[in-house]
């Protein structure tokens, strides 16, 4: 221990933009490498405890039934859920990352405010945040990918474009569901309350499982409303090679509206939160 | 306004209909430790959060390292190091990695990023820390490791909300050393306290807010001149029995404060006044001759105690 002065400052630019959001994401990784074995156990369980239970298990009672195979379009069942599975995982990841992670920040581990203090802006702050949950989306949708071939459940190479729909799909969900959070002041439940009423009705009832035509009437808007029954329309039509250009541009659009309109928010809710 | 690192004028801070900053002027000059001194709720913490470029100001002027907050945020707060009241630390990362983090988000190098961290962990006494995560650091540990980590950008002006508040004496001590070498190194230092000691230990210069106002303002030697006597005699009582005692001993000090179980005599001489109050047939439990402090300004100007 000396007292010798510390270096002489050197003016550095100021980041802007993308190079100052990138600067989260590379703090946001740094954090995630420390658990990230956890999650990549995980990110092979759930599709494997998924495919085995519908794919297999449910799939081997209706693969017999023709009018099964009507609604399949032929292809063999586990073939049509696959993909429309790989969505419903972009979707729950993205809603577990953008929910207690987000709120934490704010209120238990006050990382945000910390960086609030850098050059970094809110605006840059919450980008970071956003393009690391694709990351993530991404990285997990990859191993998903891996277990369905292993399953022998793809159909051509027409996944690959389903893995970038399915990360659309989860990217659209969650950049509304991450500004809500980050309006949150307290858990009080909220969470739980969309998880129960938003996630898993938007799971059962996007087309998943079955076409949402089968659904009663009245109860189809809500699942055009739905993000995932656009990115599940997108990753199945991409995953079995029917996808039709005008419905898919129209789903398409509809993602990326979402996603607009939730990143919009989002960096609005950073804003307001960090410079009361 | 040539190196004044921070002016103000008239500045406010409104929250909704509570105003916490109430029109304030302020100079900061390059190599001075300025101190906040008021209790909790003075407009202390705000107005460093305007100055630290993370709070708009709801009026007034401000200016921070020659520019305007409200328009290049970014470019001033890459100047400055921020030690917040609450440690925002990632705490479940390792210290090292703490100090890394932070440093990227300045735009640095990693090679820069490193070399820094290690000299700041050497500064602050942390190095056979570095792996450990911020969770099993002590109190004193991770206040040291925040102070590091707002020094990484080698910044011009550092603000520091209550550096010491929650500490116990011998980790205060350390803290203090740490800033007492960085005021010695030329680096400008903004502190907030409710610790009087501390504003006397470290400040060259002073205000004392109280309800969002400056109400007083010099070195701390000035002010203790200015608004208060040499020395001051403490009697000490069982409480409520200092009632009645106040009014027979007001002629032996210029003035005198009543608190729930003491009275303060301000006299130029304590033994003086002690002595006298013994003949008056005045019986405390204990008492006490001492010089004025900071306290002794803050009760005067406010009529209240400033850790109650």
């Amino acid at each position: 221990m000396t007292g010798t002065p510390m270096t002489i400052p050197a003016r550095r630019p100021v980041l802007t933009g993308w190079a100052a959001a990138l600067r989260v994401v590379e703090g946001l990784w740094t954090w995630y490498r420390r658990s990230w074995r956890a999650t990549v156990v995980s990110s092979f369980v759930q599709p494997l405890l998924m495919l085995v239970a519908f794919g297999v298990g449910f799939g081997s009672l209706i693969d017999t039934s023709a009018r099964a195979a009507l609604a399949t379009g032929g292809v063999p069942y586990l073939t049509y859920l696959a993909p429309a599975l790989l969505a419903v995982s972009a979707v729950q990841t993205a809603a577990f990352e953008s929910s207690y992670p987000i709120l934490s920040s704010f209120k238990w581990r006050r990382t945000y405010e910390g960086i609030a203090a850098t050059p970094i802006t809110p605006g840059q702050l919450a980008g970071g945040q956003l393009t690391w949950i694709a990351l993530r989306l991404t990285m997990s949708g990859g191993a998903y990918l891996l277990v369905i071939t292993l399953f022998g459940a793809v159909h051509g190479p027409g996944v690959l474009a389903s893995w970038v729909f399915a990360v659309l799909c989860g990217m659209a969900f969650s950049a509304v569901f991450v500004a809500f959070s980050a309006a949150q002041e307290h858990e009080g439940g909220a969470f739980t309350a969309i998880f129960r009423f938003v996630v898993l009705p938007m799971t059962l009832f996007s087309g998943t499982f079955f076409p949402i035509s089968q659904l009663p009437s009245a109860v189809q808007p809500l699942a055009w409303v739905s993000p995932l029954w656009h990115g599940t329309e997108l990753a199945r039509g991409a995953a079995l090679g029917d996808l039709q250009l005008i419905p898919a541009a129209g789903h398409i659009a509809y993602l990326l509206g979402l996603l607009v309109v939730g990143v919009w928010l989002s960096r609005w809710q950073f804003r307001v939160r960090l410079t009361r | 306004m040539s190196d004044s690192l921070v002016q103000a004028r008239g500045l406010r801070k409104r929250f909704g209909a509570f105003e916490a900053v109430r029109g304030i002027d302020i100079d900061v000059w390059a190599g001075e430790v300025f101190g906040f001194l008021g209790p909790n709720g003075a407009g202390k913490s705000s107005t460093m959060r305007m100055i630290g470029c993370v709070s708009p100001r709801s009026d007034g002027e401000l200016q921070v390292l020659g520019m305007d907050p409200d328009i290049d945020g970014p470019r001033i707060r890459a100047r400055l190091g921020v030690v917040p009241q609450q440690d925002n630390l990632d705490i479940e990362l390792s210290v090292r990695d703490n100090l890394h983090i932070y440093g990227r988000y300045f735009g640095m190098s990693r090679a820069a990023v490193r070399a820094k961290a290690a000299e700041l962990l050497d500064f602050v006494q942390l190095t056979d820390r570095a792996t450990d995560p911020v969770e099993q650091l002590s109190g004193g540990m991770k206040r040291r490791l925040t102070i590091a980590r707002s020094l990484v950008n080698d910044p011009e002006l550092i603000l520091l909300d209550e550096p010491t508040t929650g500490l116990d004496p011998q980790a205060r001590h350390l803290v203090w050393d740490r800033l007492f070498r960085l005021k010695q190194q030329g680096v400008t230092l903004l502190i907030t306290t409710h610790y009087m000691d501390e504003a006397e230990q470290l400040c060259d210069r002073l205000v004392v807010m109280d309800g969002g106002l400056i109400v007083a303002e010099g070195a701390p030697r000035e002010l203790i001149a200015q608004y208060s006597t040499r020395e001051v005699l403490e009697l000490r009582f069982a409480p409520g029995a200092q009632r009645g005692w106040r009014e027979a001993l007001s002629d032996l000090a210029h003035w005198v404060e009543e608190l729930s179980d003491r009275l303060l005599l301000y006299a130029a001489d304590g033994e003086a006044a002690l002595a006298a109050a013994h003949r008056r047939g005045v019986q405390p439990t204990s008492t006490l001759v001492r010089r004025s402090t900071l306290e002794d300004v803050f009760l005067r100007l406010t009529g209240r105690s400033l850790v109650d």
